[in-house]
């Protein structure tokens, strides 16, 4: 018999990838120039993780996932006019900057405050999914602090493959060194998985499951509290883009040949 | 005077990796009191490898329990010995064990954890780390008030320490573990075999290929198993390590002609990873900003693509060829041959 479980995804928004980011010294501390005018998409590696989150939810009768996300909560709404329609989900949305110059610290501990007052949650059902870095700080540190702050103390990064055994046990592939994975067996739940890409593929747009998501996103995204993340006692000395552009020298009309050679005496040294 | 700790963890073999001597490096480079913290099954040999890098004291979790990377165990190790250091800063090497347990143990001390820095330094008695922010598009420097700081440095960022080796005077430091911080078991290792692992961290060049090796020729026809066999031919002509776009990398998951060697783990970029490498050559690979971040920390960088303006090779790479990947590529592996022969 499957174990049912309760899955709550942590993510936030993320600017577009395509999107030309520049940082600009806000009075609250570094900012992106026009950052609540560039177009937002749900943090890639959240994204994964709440599609195993779903996966896994389907497979398990009686589960259930929520989406926990700190946010601008008008930019939030938006994301969630696409991410609605991949899977189902419950969303507590926070109403905070998404800024990847904020705190993990703080952020985590916004994020554990709002997991735990999830109704009826039961910590030998949690799981606690996420993505294993964000593509705004890139830190790889919230999800081990939302853990401890829960106190879970079974954490997982760079996950790639979960699979539930009929035991109960989880056996969890995590990316380490060298492109290889560490295989680990955890008695069950509850745990915290930060996901690298996992290994599914994007799941199709489900209008149903949209308008299903929708019933209780709306009312989530009014509920949603507003969250003060101050960034105490750290100090941005400064914020720079790479100024390195390189003069590409393009070679043309040039012969396979020719070019393989350029090539090898490059390679080697030659 | 801040006391600093570096924490490091053993190998199998009992060594230490190059990314600790790195972290070991650096962390002497800030003055101070150093402490060594040292985590695995037995760490004398590797102590008295780093007997002269200035320790006040050698400080170790050691046993079975300590043996493999398990976050539990790990953090319970990595908190005891910064307590009995009076720690405040630590400097670890950010590898994936340590990365997996950094930032709760920084929770656990009360203080803050930076991670992915690729520059630690003191001037002014503050020290300052660099950090990449939005997926290295943009670069901080920092600084921070709370003690203790736990900074984890990339490997590859700067030059590994070097010294005498002796006899370390080790002082253990003993963590007692309940069963609930054995819930988890590391079973074993999964990897392709030593012969068909593409991905080497420690190699001087980096092959990235492109979805374009799978798209339609000028015949009108993909050409698949031609392409997997001259990445694979480079690749092991020259040892280089192999990176895919995201978009060669997904096609498996779209029901396309994949690379049959090709998988997440080869992603670079904006959702992959960003190697460092001394050099870097790109084949069919097309895209802009977003994607060539991939390729941030290679050195030498040349491109191989059929369009002249393409955002993957302008303005980043030293040399873009304009030509067919699988016409160039023969060539190369055939003037490589004879050489590796």
């Amino acid at each position: 018999m499957s174990t049912p479980y309760q899955i709550v995804v942590c993510g936030s928004i993320v600017p577009d990838p395509l999107q030309t980011l520049e940082p600009v010294a806000g009075p609250a501390g570094p900012a992106l120039k026009n950052e609540m005018m560039l177009p937002a998409v749900l943090d890639p590696w959240a994204w994964h993780a709440l599609f195993e989150a779903a996966h896994l939810a389907k497979g398990a009768p009686g589960s259930k996932v929520w989406l926990v996300s700190i946010a601008p909560k008008a930019k939030l709404q938006q994301v969630m006019m696409t991410v609605a329609q991949k899977a189902p989900f419950e969303l507590v949305a926070v109403d905070g900057p998404s800024s990847g110059f904020t705190e993990a610290a703080e952020a985590a501990a916004i994020l554990a405050d709002a997991i735990k007052a999830i109704p009826g949650l039961d910590m030998k059902k949690l799981l606690v999914f996420g993505g294993w870095e964000s593509a705004s700080r890139g830190a790889g540190a919230t999800m081990q602090i939302i853990g401890e702050r829960l106190g879970i103390t079974d954490q997982f990064q760079g996950v790639d493959k979960l699979t539930v055994a009929a035991d109960g046990s989880l056996e969890i592939l995590e990316r380490i060194e060298g492109g290889k994975h560490q295989v680990s067996k955890c008695a069950g739940a509850p745990a915290v998985l930060g996901w690298a890409t996992g290994n599914l593929p994007d799941p199709p747009n489900n209008p149903q499951t949209g308008m299903m998501n929708m019933r209780t996103i709306m009312p989530a995204l009014q509920r949603a509290k507003p969250a003060k993340l101050a960034a105490e006692g750290v100090k941005f000395v400064s914020v720079t883009q790479p100024s390195q552009r390189r003069g590409t020298k393009i070679v043309k009309d040039t012969s396979p040949d020719e070019i393989a050679k350029e090539i090898v005496s490059w390679i080697t040294g030659e | 005077m801040e006391t600093i700790l570096v924490l490091a963890h053993t190998e199998t073999d009992g060594s230490l990796a190059k990314p600790a001597l790195e972290a070991l490096a650096a962390a002497k480079s800030l003055g101070g009191t150093l402490v060594a913290g040292l985590v695995g099954d037995n760490v004398q040999t590797a102590a008295n490898c780093i007997a002269g890098w200035g320790a006040a004291k050698f400080l170790a979790v050691t046993g079975a329990d300590f043996a493999h990377p398990r976050y539990a165990t790990d953090a319970a190790a990595a908190e005891a010995i910064a307590k009995a250091a009076g720690a405040t800063v630590i400097v670890a090497p950010a590898t994936s064990r340590w990365n997996r347990v950094l930032s709760g143990v920084a929770h656990r001390l009360g203080g803050r954890a930076d991670t992915h820095v690729t520059a630690i330094a003191a001037a002014g008695g503050a020290i300052s780390v660099n950090r990449w922010y939005y997926r290295q598009r943009m670069e901080a420097v920092i600084q921070r008030a709370q003690r203790p700081w736990v900074i984890a440095l990339d490997p590859g960022c700067v030059p590994a320490w070097q010294g005498d080796a002796g006899t370390a005077a080790v002082e253990n430091v003993a963590v007692t573990l309940a069963d609930a911080q054995k819930r988890t078991a590391v079973t074993g290792l999964k990897a392709p075999a030593a012969d068909q692992q593409t991905i080497r961290p420690d190699a001087a060049m980096l092959l990235v290929a492109g979805a374009g090796w799978t798209k339609k020729q000028a015949d009108g026809q993909t050409h698949v198993p031609d392409a997997e066999k001259l990445i694979l031919g480079f690749l092991k002509l020259t040892q280089a390590s192999l990176g895919g776009s995201k978009s060669l990398v997904d096609l498996g998951g779209e029901g396309q002609a994949v690379l049959s060697f090709m998988t997440h783990l080869h992603q670079i970029g904006q959702t992959g990873s960003t190697p460092r490498h001394q050099k870097g050559l790109s084949t069919c690979c097309h895209g802009e900003e977003p994607h060539t971040v991939g390729w941030r920390f290679v050195n030498e960088r040349r491109a191989i693509s059929l369009d002249p303006n393409c955002g993957w090779a302008r303005g980043k790479a030293n040399v873009l060829y304009v030509a067919d990947a699988f016409a160039v590529m023969a060539k190369v592996n055939e003037l490589l041959a004879p050489k590796k022969a």
